[in-house]
C-alpha cells in the first residue's frame, strides 16, 4: 500500500499523544516514582526585599533526618543561568523579592516535610522595595544595576521630531497592562538524581531541555556530558516553563546530590501562583500625527514593561514588545523608545505573546481615539494606513509576500457582520438603561520565531532516523507542551517522506540523545524547527536515492526495503538538518533595524459585548478570529490554539487581577485569580486564510502566540462602542467600569 | 497537600445518638464534618485549624426532606443536587433552587450540603440569603435534646451563631406560606461558575397595582453575615413603586450595609450594585424602569 496521493499536511489527523491523556495513561512528573525518592520542598523570603540576618530551624521536628541546602551548598555558580546569570539559584546575603527561594529540604515523608518548611524561620532585615514602574523609573531607590534598568531599545524610522509641526492632529494617550498568572493545568515539578559519579539527570515538565541543561552545567560546574535533561509529558506551558523549570531543576538536583537519594519537587498550584513567572505590566505612551485625511504621519512610542527583581527573559520581551508595538501599518516617521525597568515584584517571565500582547493592546486602543479625533470610521482609519508588499514596516523590513490586510479586514467584518450590528447596536442602547451592546476589532501581526538574529545564533539542529522497518524517529528537542509538537512534526515527515503517519514517531526530548532544535517557544516550532525536520526527512530520502536503493518515486514497501537493506550495510541511516537564514534576511542589532522575523502571521479579531450597567459586567457575546498563518498543518489543532490564546487573552482582558501586597502575590488561588471559565465565553469562531510561506514547512508560519494579541483590544474597543467611554487599562473588572462610568 | 494528615482524626459514629454523645463528652473537641467542601480547602492548605472531627455523611438521621401541608423540612445533610431536583421546592423555594445552582459546580453540589453552608457561616454564602426570606427555622439537637430557633436571629456575627459546640444543626422548616409571592434572586460572582458571591440579592415581595403589600429582603457579602434588611422594608411597605421610592429605598438599604474591601471586590461596588439590584428587582415590578430584562 502507498500513501503517495494522499495528502497528510493540511488533515486534522489525531494527536500522537491523545489518547494517553485523556485515559490517563500519560505520566506525568508527579506521576513518576524512583525507589528510595525523597520529596523537597522550598523556603522562600516572606518579603520583597531585605538583608538575611539567620536562618533558623524551629520547632520539635528531627531536623537532623532532613537535607537542609542553602546557597552555601552550591559547587559551581549560585546562579540561574539565562541571559545576565543575575538571578541566583538560592538567595545568600540579600533577597529582592517575596517568594524567592532561601532554603530547600528534603525528606522521605512528605506531610513531615510541609510541618518543616512551616517550621524554618528567615529573619529578614527589610530594606525599602520597589513596586511601581514610576519609582523604578524615578529611582527613588536603586535595586538593579546603576539605574534599575535591565534594558532599553530604540527603533526609529524617519524622524517624528519633523513631522509635529506640520500635522493636522497630534493624538497623545496612555495605556496599561497588568501582570497575567500562566495557568497551565499541570503546576511545575521536577525530579532529580545527582552525585559526583553520575553527575546530574533531571525529569520533569519543561519547554526548553537545554535552557535546563545550560543552567545545570553552570550550577554544578560540570562538563555538558554529566548533565541530562528529560522531559517528562508537560501539561501546559506558555512560556511559564520556558526559564523558571532551570530554577527547580537546580533545586532539585542540589537536593539529590546532597540526600544521596533522587528528590520529587513538585509546586502545588498556590505556590506555583505565588513564585513563578507572570506576563510582564505595561506601560504604553502615544503620541500620533496624523493629517485631516486619516494618514499616519508620525508614531511615537514609549513602552515600559515591569520586570520584576531580577533580568531573567525581560531584554527579549522588551524587544518583541517594542518590535510590535507600531503594528501592521506603514508609517514614514516612527520612533519607538522602551525600556524594561526593576521592581521587587517575583520577576516576570515569558508568557504566550512575549511583549506583543501589551503593546499591540496600546495601538489598537490609540488607533481608535486616533480614528475618532480624525473623524474617521475606525475601519477607515486603518484601511488608510495598512502595510502593503514593498512597503516597510518600522524596523525597515520590506514586505516581500503578497499581503492584504484590506481583504482580510473586509472578510472579518463581514463574518462578524460588524455593520448591521453596529447599526442594530446603536437602536438597542438607545432604547435599553441597563444593557449596552457593542462591537469592536483590532488589526494586527505576530513573528514569528525568534527575534532579529535571534535564529542565526540558535543555529537550531533537527535529526530523523529511519528504523530497519522503515519507521522514522524525529530527534528534536522541541516539547509536546499541549499544542500539537508531536502530530505536527510527524505530519511534516510523513508528508516529506509520504509516508503513513503512524510510521513517524517522536524520540523523547532526552538531552543526551537529541539535538538542540532550540526552545519551545516564540511561535517557531512549527515555522523553524518543522522547516529542518522536513529538510531532515528529505535527506533520509536523498540518502537511500544516492545510494541506489529508491527513485524518487516509490511505494511504501520499496521504501522499507530500501531501510532494511541500508541499515544491514551502513548500521543506521540518519540524517541532521542545521538552521540557515532564508536569503534577504538582515537584522542589525546595533541599529534594531532590518528583517525582524522571517514572518508574519496577520490577523483581524472582533469582539461583540454587552455590558451590564447594573452590574457593571461585560461580557464577551460572539468572537470572531480571522488570520492569515501560511499553510495550515492540522486544522483542528491550529483552531485550538487560537480558540484557547483568544479564551486566555479574554481573561486578560475582562477578569484575570493579580492582587499584589507590598510585592506577594495575595490571591495565588484559581477561587480568588479569576480566570474565566466555559461559562463566561462566547463562541469563537476560528478562520484562516493561507497564502504559503516559502520558508515555511509546506508554507506554514508560526501561530502559538498571534491569539493573544488581538482579543484585548478589540474587546475594549467593542466596549467604547457600547457606552462611549474610554477605558484603556486592562484587566478591565467591572470594580474599575463602575467607577469610570461614575466619575 | 499542606496539612500535616497525621494530626487528623475523622470519626465515623455509628448513629445520631453516638455521635452527639462524642460531642457532649468533650466540648469542643469534636466538630462535624458534613460534605467537607469548605473544610477539605482549609486542609489542602495547610489552614485548618481544628484536628478532629466526626462525619455526619452516613448519619440518615440528619438527610431527607419532609412535608407536611405547612412546611417542607430538609435534613441538615440535605445536597445542592437534592435541593435542586425536588419538585415542591421548585415550584415553592425557587429562591433555594436558583441558590442551590449557583454553588460551585456539580460535583460540588453532590457532596456541599445547606447544613455546611449554614455553619460555615460565610458572609458570601448563596442559600443563606434565600432562607432568610423564607424565615426558616432550624433544629439544633444535642445529647440534652432538640430545640427550634428562628434562622433570622443565628448569625451573631462574623462567623458567630447561636449554636453551643455540643449541638448539631439537624434540619432547616421552611413554612409554606410565600407560594403566592413574587420572588426574585440574582447572584453577581467573580465570574458565571465557580464562584463565590461580590454580592447577591434574595427578595421576596406581595406587589399589587403597583403597591407593595409586603416585602422580604436579604443580601450576601455586604455585612459580617448574611442579612435580611428590615430597615429598608420597612420603608418599602405600602409604597407605591416609583423613582422616589427607589430612591428612598437605595437610601435605606445603603444605611443598612456594612460592606468591605477584599481580595474580590470594593465596599464602593457591593453598595451601589446592592442598591442596583434592589431597583432592578424593584423597576422589574412596577415602573419601566427598562425594557428588556
Ligand atoms: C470549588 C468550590 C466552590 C464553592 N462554591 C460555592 C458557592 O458558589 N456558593 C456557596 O455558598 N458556597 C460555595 N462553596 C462552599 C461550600 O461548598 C458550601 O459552603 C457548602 O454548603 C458546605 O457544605 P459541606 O457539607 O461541604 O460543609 P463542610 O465543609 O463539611 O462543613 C462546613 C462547616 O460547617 C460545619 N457543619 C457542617 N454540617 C454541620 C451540621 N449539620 N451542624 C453543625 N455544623 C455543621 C462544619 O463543622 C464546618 O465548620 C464552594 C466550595 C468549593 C470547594
Amino acid at each position: 500500500m502507498s500513501t503517495n496521493q494522499t495528502q497528510i499536511v493540511g488533515q486534522s489527523i489525531q494527536r500522537k499523544e491523545g489518547r494517553d491523556k485523556v485515559t490517563g495513561a500519560m505520566r506525568y512528573v508527579d506521576d513518576l516514582l524512583f525507589p528510595e525518592m525523597w520529596f523537597g520542598a522550598t523556603v522562600r523570603s516572606p518579603i520583597a526585599r531585605g538583608r538575611i540576618r539567620s536562618i533558623e530551624f524551629t520547632g520539635n521536628l528531627p531536623w537532623h533526618e532532613f537535607t537542609i541546602v542553602t546557597a552555601k551548598d552550591i559547587s559551581g555558580q549560585n546562579c540561574t543561568a539565562l541571559i545576565l546569570d543575575d538571578q541566583p539559584c538560592l538567595a545568600d546575603k540579600f533577597v529582592n523579592h517575596a517568594e524567592e527561594p532561601v532554603v530547600l529540604l528534603a525528606h522521605p515523608d512528605k506531610y513531615l516535610l510541609e510541618e518543616a518548611r512551616r517550621a524554618v524561620k528567615i529573619d529578614i532585615e527589610p530594606l525599602p522595595a520597589l513596586f511601581t514602574m514610576d519609582d523604578a523609573l524615578n529611582q527613588t531607590e536603586i535595586i538593579w544595576g546603576d539605574d534599575n534598568v535591565f534594558k532599553t531599545f530604540l527603533v526609529e524610522k524617519g524622524n517624528v521630531d519633523d513631522v509635529w509641526a506640520s500635522a493636522d492632529f497630534i493624538v497623545e494617550g496612555e495605556y496599561e497592562t497588568g501582570a497575567q498568572e500562566q495557568l497551565y493545568i499541570e503546576p511545575n515539578g521536577m525530579i532529580a538524581m545527582a552525585n559526583a559519579d553520575d553527575g546530574v539527570t533531571v525529569w520533569g515538565s519543561l519547554q526548553c531541555p537545554y535552557y535546563v541543561h545550560k543552567a545545570l552545567l553552570k550550577l554544578f560546574g560540570l562538563p555538558p556530558d554529566k548533565v541530562r535533561v528529560i522531559q517528562a509529558a508537560t501539561g501546559g506551558g506558555f512560556g511559564g516553563k520556558e526559564e523558571y523549570p532551570s530554577m527547580i531543576a537546580g533545586h532539585a538536583a542540589l537536593l539529590a546530590w546532597k540526600a544521596g537519594k533522587p528528590v520529587k519537587l513538585i509546586y502545588d498550584r498556590a505556590e506555583d501562583m505565588a513564585a513563578t513567572t507572570k506576563r510582564h505590566p505595561s506601560r504604553t505612551r502615544h503620541r500620533t500625527a496624523v493629517n485631516k485625511d486619516g494618514k499616519l504621519l508620525a508614531m511615537d512610542i514609549e513602552f515600559v514593561i515591569d520586570g520584576g527583581a531580577y533580568a531573567t527573559l525581560s531584554s527579549v520581551v522588551l524587544s518583541r514588545g517594542t518590535i510590535h508595538a507600531a503594528g501592521p501599518y506603514a508609517c514614514d516617521n516612527v520612533r519607538v523608545r522602551s525600556k524594561a525597568v526593576a521592581t521587587n515584584h517575583p520577576p516576570h517571565g515569558a508568557f504566550r505573546g512575549f511583549g506583543a500582547p501589551q503593546s499591540i493592546f496600546a495601538l489598537e486602543r490609540h488607533l481608535n481615539k486616533v480614528a475618532a479625533t480624525v473623524g474617521l470610521r475606525p475601519e477607515e482609519l486603518r484601511r488608510r494606513n495598512f502595510l502593503h508588499e514593498g512597503q516597510t514596516t518600522a524596523t525597515g523590513q520590506v514586505i516581500r509576500e503578497k499581503l492584504d490586510l484590506d481583504g482580510l479586514l473586509t472578510r472579518a467584518l463581514e463574518l462578524s457582520d460588524y455593520h448591521a450590528k453596529k447599526e442594530r447596536f446603536a437602536e438597542h442602547n438607545a432604547t435599553n438603561a441597563t444593557q449596552k451592546k457593542g462591537i469592536g476589532f483590532a488589526t494586527f501581526l505576530h513573528g514569528a520565531g525568534f527575534t532579529g538574529s535571534g535564529e542565526r545564533f540558535l543555529e537550531s539542529v533537527v535529526g530523523i532516523e529511519a528504523t530497519a522497518t522503515g519507521n522514522v524517529c524525529i530527534l528534536v528537542a522541541s516539547t509536546e507542551i499541549g499544542q500539537g509538537t508531536n502530530t505536527i512534526l510527524s505530519q511534516i515527515a510523513a508528508e516529506a517522506l509520504r509516508l503513513d503517519y503512524e510510521m513517524i514517531e517522536l524520540a523523547q526530548p532526552d538531552t543526551a540523545n537529541v539535538p538542540n532544535s532550540g526552545p519551545t517557544v516564540a511561535s517557531r516550532t512549527c515555522m523553524i524547527v518543522g522547516k529542518l525536520v522536513e529538510s531532515a526527512a528529505l535527506g533520509l530520502k536523498q540518502t537511500l536515492v544516492q545510494s541506489g536503493l529508491l527513485t524518487d518515486d516509490y511505494s511504501l514497501d520499496e521504501w522499507r526495503q530500501a531501510c532494511a537493506i541500508y541499515i544491514a550495510e551502513h548500521g543506521a541511516l540518519k540524517s541532521f538538518s542545521k538552521y540557515e537564514a532564508p536569503p534577504n534576511i538582515f537584522w542589525n542589532d546595533e541599529t534594531y533595524q532590518g528583517d525582524a522575523y522571517g514572518a508574519y502571521a496577520w490577523a483581524v479579531y472582533v469582539a461583540e459585548v454587552t455590558v451590564n450597567l447594573v452590574t457593571y459586567e461585560t461580557r464577551v457575546d460572539d468572537f470572531v478570529a480571522l488570520q492569515e498563518v501560511g499553510k495550515v498543518i492540522n486544522p483542528v489543532l491550529a483552531a485550538g490554539q487560537i480558540e484557547g490564546g483568544v479564551a486566555q487573552a479574554i481573561g486578560y482582558a475582562l477578569y484575570e487581577n493579580v492582587v499584589w501586597d507590598n510585592g506577594t502575590m495575595r490571591n495565588n488561588q484559581m477561587t480568588n485569580y479569576i480566570m474565566p471559565t466555559s461559562e463566561d465565553l462566547p463562541p469563537i469562531r476560528v478562520f484562516f486564510e493561507e497564502n504559503p510561506y516559502t520558508y515555511g514547512p509546506s508554507g506554514a508560519k508560526g501561530i502559538g502566540e498571534l491569539p493573544m494579541d488581538g482579543p484585548a483590544p478589540a474587546i475594549l474597543n467593542a466596549i467604547e462602542s457600547a457606552i462611549g467611554v474610554r477605558v484603556n487599562c486592562i484587566p478591565l473588572l467591572p470594580e474599575t467600569l463602575m467607577k469610570v462610568m461614575n466619575a | 497537600m499542606r496539612a500535616y494528615l497525621p494530626a487528623y482524626d475523622l470519626q465515623t459514629p455509628a448513629n445520631l445518638a453516638e455521635a452527639l454523645r462524642l460531642l457532649a463528652d468533650a466540648p469542643g473537641v469534636w466538630k462535624p464534618f458534613a460534605g467537607g467542601t469548605d473544610l477539605m480547602v482549609l486542609l489542602e492548605a495547610g489552614k485548618l485549624a481544628h484536628k478532629q472531627f466526626i462525619s455526619l455523611w452516613h448519619l440518615p438521621e440528619l438527610r431527607g426532606i419532609s412535608i407536611t401541608d405547612d412546611s417542607i423540612t430538609l435534613g441538615a445533610m440535605t445536597t445542592y443536587s437534592q435541593v435542586q431536583t425536588h419538585p415542591i421546592l421548585q415550584r415553592e423555594f425557587p429562591l433555594l433552587c436558583q441558590a442551590a445552582s449557583w454553588t460551585g459546580s456539580v460535583a460540588i453540589q453532590n457532596r456541599g450540603t445547606i447544613g455546611g453552608n449554614i455553619a460555615n457561616a460565610s458572609p458570601a454564602a448563596d442559600s443563606l440569603p434565600a432562607l432568610l426570606v423564607y424565615e426558616a427555622e432550624l433544629e439544633l439537637v444535642s445529647a440534652r435534646g432538640a430545640r427550634w430557633v428562628s434562622y433570622q436571629s443565628f448569625h451573631t456575627g462574623y462567623k458567630q451563631m447561636a449554636m453551643r459546640s455540643d449541638e448539631l444543626i439537624k434540619a432547616i422548616r421552611l413554612p409554606r406560606t410565600t407560594n403566592q409571592w413574587i420572588q426574585h434572586s440574582r447572584k453577581v460572582g467573580t465570574r458565571k461558575a465557580q464562584a463565590i458571591s461580590k454580592v447577591c440579592i434574595a427578595a421576596l415581595a406581595k406587589i399589587e397595582n403597583n403597591t407593595i403589600h409586603d416585602i422580604r429582603l436579604a443580601f450576601g457579602s455586604v455585612a459580617p453575615g448574611p442579612l435580611r434588611c428590615v430597615q429598608t422594608e420597612a420603608v418599602l411597605k405600602s409604597r407605591a413603586i416609583d423613582d422616589a421610592t427607589i430612591k428612598d429605598a437605595r437610601s435605606a438599604l445603603a444605611a443598612e450595609l456594612t460592606p468591605i474591601d477584599d481580595i474580590r471586590s470594593t465596599a464602593e461596588y457591593r453598595l451601589r450594585v446592592a442598591g442596583n439590584l434592589l431597583a432592578e428587582f424593584l423597576a422589574g415590578n412596577g415602573i419601566d424602569f427598562h425594557s428588556d430584562r
